[in-house]
Parts: C-alpha cells; structure tokens; sequence
C-alpha cells in the first residue's frame, strides 16, 4: 500500500464510498492522489443545489460537508470568514445577532427541489452565482466574495483575495470561482462582505392588467434615485387555473385585497425615509391611477422571501429556467412568452423564470434562442426527469469556450473535478 | 536612478526594428506607428515617473480589427506587447520594454452608444472615466468609480487596475461597475465577453479581466453600468485631538450600521499641507480629519448626519462642521482633492503608496508610519479612504538624492509590508505593477502566485503580453526582495523569468 493510499485509508468513507475530508489538508491529499492515478472526482456539499447543471460521471465522489464552521466574523471589519460548506442558516443567523447580512439575498433552491427550505452551503451559492432580488441594487454573489481558500485539480492549497473590499494584488480568482460550479477549485474557505441590514422593509404592490405598462414601471423604478431594492412582476399567465390559485395561496397577505397580475416594489430604510421614499415613487409611478396595495414589515419580509424561495415553482416537476435578459428587452420576451408559460419577472425586469413541462421539451431551444437574440443567455436550472437533453443546461460560444478550457487546464490539467458538470471538455 | 530588473531582451528583435515598424505600418496608417526617439519619448514612462525605459515603437491602432491585426503579427513574430492607456497609473504597469512595442488605446475615444434604457454606456477604452459621467448627468446619471485621476484616466485603464475611488464601500469598485468588455487574446483573437444584461453564466472571464493589469488581453470596448444620482449628498468635517480618537470614530460609525458614501481622513501633515495649498479652511488644531459623506433621500441622511455627529462627539471631536449646502460640502472636499499637488509643492518629489488595511487598525497602522518616518527621516503625510480601509502615504523626498530615492523606496514598501502584517494588503486600487511586483511574497507563496502564473500562460502562452509586470520576477519568493541594480550595471540583469 502506498503512502497515498495510506492516508487516504484514513480519510471517512461511507457506506456509499463518499469521502469526507475533514480539512484542508485531507482534500489536498486526496485531490493529489486522484490526480495521481488520472482518477475524476465530483465535489458536493450537502446536495442541496446538485441538481443544477449536467450530470457528472465522476470515479468518485468527495463531499467536503465536513469543512462547516465560521472562522472569523468581525461585525465593525463588515466581513466573515467561514469554510466552504458552513450551511447558509448559520451563516445567516450569526449575521443577524449584529444586524447584518449577505446583501445579496441567498435564494432558497430547497422548495423547488422538495417543497421544504434548504440553503444548503455557502460553498454552493458561490459555485452557482445566483442572487436574490436585491441584485440589481447590490450585485450578485460573486460582488460579496472578497477572498478564498482552496485545493486546485493538482492538489496544491491556493488562496486569493484577503478580507478587505479593495484590493487589486494578482488576479481576482474570488470571481473566477463564483459560477464555476466545482470545475476549478475544491473550496476550503470563503471570506464573505457583510452589510448591515435595513431597519424596516415595505412592499408597494400594484395592480397591472395592461401588460405595456410592466417595463414603464420597471424603467422608471430603475432610474430612479428613491434605492428600490426589489421589483417583480407576477403575472397570472398563462391562463392556468392551478397556477393562479397556487400564486393566490402563496402570497396571501392580509393587506393584498386584490387577485390578478401585480407589479411588487420594495422599499427598504427607517419609518421616515419609507414614508419619504413612498411619496416620492408614488408621484413618479403616477400610482393614483393605480389600485395598489401597501404591505407593512410583517408582510412585507415574507412576500420577498417567497419570491426568493421560487416558491412558485416549488416541488416542480417541469423544467425551469432561468433567463437574464438586457432589461430593455423585456417587453419582447414578455410577449413572446404570452399566455404559453408560467413565469414571473424579477430584478427589475432583467431576470425571468420560466417553466416548460416535459410535453413542451421541445421550446425549450426556441427559448433559449429568443434569450440569445434578446442580449442574454438561459440556464435550465432543473429538468425534468423526461428532459432529452437536446438543448444544453448552460449557453457557451465558441471563442468563450476555448477560453474557458484554457482557464480550466491551468487550474484542473487533468479535468480531474466536476468533469462535464458545465460543458463538455470541461 | 533606481532600475529594477525587467525580462530579458531579446536583442534578434531590437536588431530587427526597422522591418517590425515597417509590418506595423501595413496594419494601420502609417502615421499610427511612431519610431522615432523624439515621438516616442512621451510613452517612456507612466505616471511612476522614476522608471522609464524607451520601447521599440509605438502603435496607436484606430479600431478592433487592426488590434487584433497587430497582435496577430507580435503573437507570430514573438514581439512583447505593452498595453498602454491614459498613462496615468502608478504602479509601473505600462513601463515599455526596449524589445517591445506599446499599444496606445489613445485613438478609442468615443462613447459608442449610451443606453438609458438598459442603464448602461457602451465605450472605447481610451474614454476618460469623467467622460462617461459628462455624457449621462444630463439625465441625472453618473458612473460611480471615480479615482482621483478620474479626469485623465481612461475607463480601459480602469478595467486593467480595477480602479475605486472615495465611494468604493457603498459602490464597489470598476469590477463591480461593468457590464461587459470586448477583448483581443495576445493570438489576435477577438472576444466579447457580457453585454449588458447581469452575471454572464460560465467562468466570470470579465472579473478575471479586470485587475489583471493588461497582462490577459487587450481591452477594445467597454460596457459600464450608471447609477442615478442619489437624491440629497451631505458630508461631515470632524476634527480630533488625537490619531486614536479619530480611528476610534471611523470604525465606531461603520460598525454602527452606516455606510457612507464615503469617508475619508487626513494625518495632521496632510492636513496642514492642503489647507496651505488650497484654502480649504480645514481646523488646523487637529491631529486627524475626517471627511464622512452620506447619500440618500432627505431624511434618511440627516438621520445619518446626526448619528454621526453623536459618535464624533462621543470620540471627543475638536471640531464638527456639517455641509449646509452644495458649495460647502465641495469646499469640503477641496483640500482632500488637492492632497497630491500640496504634497508635491512641499518637496521636489513624492511617493503615493496604496496599501489597503481592515478599518479597525488605522490608529495602529498610522503610529507605525510615523515611526517610519523617524526612522528614515523622511516625512510622509495620510490621506486614508476609511470607508474601505485604502491608505494612500505620500513620502515626500528628493529624487535628485539617490539615497533619498532609496530610503523612499524602503520606507514605501515597509508600509505595505506592515498592512500586510495587520490583515491588509498591498494595493487597493493602483495595482502591483512593477513598483510592488517583489511584495506579492508577502501575501502569497509559491503555490498562491503559480496559479495565477499558470492562468496567465494558459491565456498568453508565449508571455508577450506586458511581461515582467505583477509577478516577482525572480525565481521563487524565498529570493524575495525588491531589486536594485545600479546604472553602472547592466540595465536589464539576465535574469531568470518566472
């Protein structure tokens, strides 16, 4: 037996011969024997955000779950330093001891998985990119990544970054890393920027059946200077009665005393500059014209945690997709959508869901197509057990592809981690 | 003067420039390519004026496709490429090499498309930052990096070093502010990478990008996104009796749940030293300024003021002026701004160091600059963006002194290594250049920077892209040090590349 062999011999096996590491260097030595022996690993966390992205057919399977704490949290610095797969929930409740939190809103991929809440860990929200509401406003995930740790396909520890907000010292891998799915590097540790967290939260919600009028709402939200930081619309398309009373039954507040489609805004601050933003968008909204309801920091909080939850979507069985769009476009892709899907809109008209059930496969390239001509791209965030695969999970043309697997050899050479998860080669 | 060790030349490329310039014409107007010594003079240097280094020649391409073309050719050829924009950096990033040629973004000079719609401005490299804030404001819209040099910086630039500013907390900084670039690859292939919708899916190539100090590509278009302007922009001036006092304060109003929009101070040099040269009426009996502005609706940054003000005054403020309108919150701002040409009129040089530490360790970090400044006799005064930590020592000397320029030099990297021991590092937004290149050792190790070098030849596999840039030059970083050769000496050592 080798010495590798040895070491890995101790390093916990289950009964499903997954690995657990327990540190840092336990994932470099295992990492450096598989690279050894040419042998393909797939990275996990706890699984909660493992059904995005293609399948990977990996020798073996490594979950770093085990490297889970805060390291560091110094509320007055604004930063946190944890290990990679430290579960989101804790994270977020040892913010909020200080009033603070991940301005960009972590979305909640458990209800479309199985119907139940499941942030999984903070390694998973940086491998996936994908912010909540608030990302038009603050930016994504990786705008809050300001350093890590982690093993490369070689097995060599490597970090970057540091614990501060500027910093231009060699390349800035903390993006690189950010959407990358475990293509690159096994994470060991994050370091996360914090925020304080607003005092008080207030949701404008307006009643909107003429369709032309959703990205003049979202335009004029988005020039103005009153910080909205949340617009979404929720349409009661297509004309689906389960559809409808499922969004009915979700967002169900005691001061939303209308049904039909709505436009929602949220206002974040203290008591006096709500009142003062409230007026203010009101008059640039025209919103006496409008029937509009105002929900309160009691309804307020849960409606955008619904939205972040996509709990619209939850326990889906059909394809989802998310689609970014140049929000100018908006309307188009609105129309184009018509009354065939249900989707709602967020981050002031840029980011539509949409679902396609297994029968419609088939318009799942046309909309990816539509989503190309319109300045953006599509991700098929789940599929459905009947998906073909014919069209591709993620979007990559050519000349980024080529770069792409430059950038990926001279992290992984032997495409050692996650191979295929994003593209094939990679 | 001080010289610093640069890749080896490569004299089959020196010996072959009249047929090099002579290719290049074919690639753009011949009137694009300069060559002679009195043309290219002005490229010899960047804004760290005590380098400079004359290059092959220089080309100044008019569009994308004649980048590309010029690339093509180096990339065959194997001639080293300096990219080069406003030259207004300070790290040393677009200092030539003999046996290279620069490429000037100098003629990508226009707005292309400025898109209220989709919040953004679409640019060639070569606009200045304060351009694209000019082209949108009528409408109430501003780009929100704004260095100190946002006049005649280029926005390419700006991608290449990650430029911040005074607003970097609330803001970010460039990589946080564009939507997408245009790229040539050094083989001459042309990429767009984003546009202008968010968070482009697949490997983040544009945050890689920005940063890298024109080290992966050559920067032909930008996409930026605007912001509207905030409503109401109030700012404070809080004098302090004491260093700690005023650190104290900074930190307390940060860790209380403000974010300004900026925040800023002054050492007692600095203060003395701006208020001589602009007026600005700064509290002269202070040991520490502290400039905090704030943005918002009305009430929300009177609310902010008042806050502040109670923690100013619970930290024994000397001093406490809120802007009462417009004119007074830019007088404000006056000596702040004019901080670098005080210091310049107070001695014959100086030198602007950029380390970056966590807020809470500025009362420590400032001590420790002024033991420095005893220890080598030399005097520096602090401006400090306190918002996010970035802490800019200007050493003042006489470079005409060698042994000034030396002890300058010792002291600026002493600071950067002392951020480095209290959590920071070691630039916040001039970047590494070749004035840090040696200090990465101190925030990385072998196995840090050969990933990073790895990307770099993955990318640019023959290293003609601006090589000798960024990364310690010698072979590993236990031969760590900055690197002196005297004039006497070879001028370029033959010297092992990494």
């Amino acid at each position: 037996m080798s010495t590798k062999q040895k070491i890995n011999s101790q390093i916990f096996q289950d009964s499903n011969d997954i690995f657990y590491p327990k540190d840092e260097i336990e994932v470099s030595d295992l990492v450096k024997d598989f690279y050894k022996k040419n042998s393909s690993i797939e990275l996990t966390g706890t699984n909660s955000k493992n059904f995005i992205g293609n399948k990977t057919q990996a020798a073996n399977k490594v979950s770093l779950s085990k490297l889970s704490g805060i390291i560091e949290y110094l509320p007055e610095e604004l930063y946190i330093k944890v290990k990679a797969c430290t579960p989101m929930k804790e994270i977020e409740e040892a913010l909020d001891k200080n009033n603070q939190e991940l301005a960009f809103e972590p979305l909640d991929f458990g209800y479309i998985k199985n119907g139940k809440t499941n942030k999984g860990t903070i390694g998973g929200y940086l491998s996936c990119n994908y912010a909540g509401s608030r990302r038009f406003k603050v930016g994504s995930v990786r705008d809050h990544v300001l350093g890590f740790r982690g093993v490369n396909g070689k097995g060599d520890i490597i970090k970057s970054g540091g614990t501060v907000v500027k910093n231009v010292t060699g390349y800035d891998l903390s993006k690189l890393i950010s959407g990358a799915f475990g293509t690159l590097v096994a994470l060991t540790e994050i370091t996360l920027k914090v925020l304080p967290k607003k005092q008080l939260s207030n949701t404008i919600v307006i009643k909107v059946d003429d369709r032309k009028k959703i990205y003049d709402f979202f335009d004029k939200i988005a020039s103005s200077s009153s910080e909205i930081t949340g617009a979404v619309f929720l349409p009661d398309e297509p004309d689906d009665g389960m559809f409808v009373k499922n969004k009915e039954t979700i967002f169900k507040f005691n001061d939303l005393d209308f049904t039909g489609s709505y436009l929602a805004l949220r206002l974040e601050g203290d008591k006096v500059s709500i009142n003062e933003k409230t007026k203010k968008i009101t008059k640039e909204l025209d919103l006496n014209k409008f029937k509009i309801a105002i929900l309160d920091n009691y309804q307020s909080s849960p409606f955008w945690k619904k939205i972040n939850n996509l709990e619209l979507f939850q326990n889906t069985k059909n394809n989802l997709l998310r689609i970014v769009i140049e929000p100018a476009n908006g309307s188009e892709m609105m129309s184009y959508l018509g009354n065939k899907f249900k989707y709602y809109i967020d981050w002031c008209g840029s980011l539509f869901w949409v679902e396609v059930p297994p029968k419609k496969n088939n318009k799942v390239s046309e909309i990816k197509k539509k989503s190309i001509e319109l300045g953006g791209y599509m991700t098929i965030v789940k599929t459905s057990e009947e998906y073909d695969y014919e069209e591709t999970i993620f979007t990559v043309e050519p000349v980024r592809l080529m770069i792409s697997e430059k950038i990926k050899k001279s992290f992984d050479p032997k495409r050692i981690f996650n191979p295929g998860k994003m593209y094939r080669g990679i | 003067m001080t010289q610093i060790a640069l890749p080896k030349i490569d004299r089959s490329i020196v010996s072959r420039k009249d047929e090099i310039v002579k290719s290049l014409s074919k690639l753009t107007n011949s009137e694009n390519v300069l060559s002679h010594a009195d043309e290219i003079k002005p490229y010899e240097t960047d804004a760290l004026a005590v380098y400079t280094q004359t290059p092959l020649a220089v080309v100044l391409p008019e569009n994308t496709s004649e980048v590309s073309e010029i690339l093509k050719y180096c990339y065959e050829e194997n001639i080293k490429v300096i990219p080069r924009g406003a030259g207004t950096g300070l790290s040393g990033g677009a200092l030539p090499l003999q046996d290279a040629i620069v490429l000037g973004l100098g003629k990508f000079n226009k707005i292309l498309k400025i898109d209220f719609e989709n919040r953004c401005v679409v640019t060639q490299p070569g606009v200045t930052n304060l351009g694209i804030t000019h082209a949108v404001q009528h409408k109430g819209f501003y780009y929100a990096p704004d260095p100190s040099s946002q006049l005649a910086c280029s926005i390419g630039g700006n991608v290449a070093e990650n430029s911040g500013g005074v607003h970097s907390l609330k803001y970010g900084t460039t990589t946080n502010n564009i939507l997408g670039v245009e790229m040539v690859m050094m083989d001459g292939t042309i990429t767009r990478i984003g546009g202008k919708s968010f968070d482009q899916e697949g490997y983040d190539l544009m945050g890689l990008i920005c940063g890298s100090e024109g080290l992966l590509g050559v920067v032909t278009e930008v996409t930026v996104k605007i912001l509207k302007k905030p409503e109401v922009v109030k700012a404070a001036l809080i004098g302090f009796p004491s260093i700690q006092e005023g650190g104290d304060a900074a930190s307390e109003i940060i860790s209380s749940g403000i974010v300004p929009a900026g925040m800023e101070i002054m050492d007692k040099a600095l203060i003395d030293a701006t208020d001589n040269f602009s007026k600005a009426g700064y509290p002269r009996d202070a040991e520490l300024l502290v400039i905090v502005e704030l943005d918002g609706t009305e009430s929300e940054v009177n609310e902010l003021l008042k806050k502040v003000s109670e923690i100013a005054k619970k930290n024994n403020c000397s001093s406490l002026k809120l802007s009462k309108n417009e004119k007074e919150r830019l007088s404000f701002w006056a000596g702040r701004k004019a901080a670098f040409p005080a210091c310049g009129a107070m001695a014959p040089d100086y030198y602007c160091m950029d380390g970056v530490i966590p807020r809470g360790k500025l009362s420590q970090t400032l001590l420790e600059i002024q033991k420095l400044s005893k220890k080598y006799n030399l005097p520096v005064a602090n401006c400090f963006h306190a918002g996010d930590g970035n802490l800019h020592p200007l050493i003042m000397f006489d470079g005409s002194d060698k042994e000034q320029l030396r002890k300058t030099e010792e002291f600026g990297a002493e600071i950067l290594k002392t951020c480095v021991r209290l959590g920071g590092v070691i630039s916040g937004e001039h970047g590494i250049g070749i004035e840090k290149r040696e200090l990465m050792c101190e925030m990385f190790n072998d196995k840090d920077i050969q990933q990073q070098l790895d990307i770099k030849q993955s990318l640019d596999e023959k290293n003609l892209l601006n090589p000798g840039k960024v990364y310690p030059i010698l072979k590993k970083c236990v031969e760590e040090g900055r690197v002196h050769v005297h004039k006497t000496e070879n001028k370029f050592p033959d010297l092992p590349r990494f």
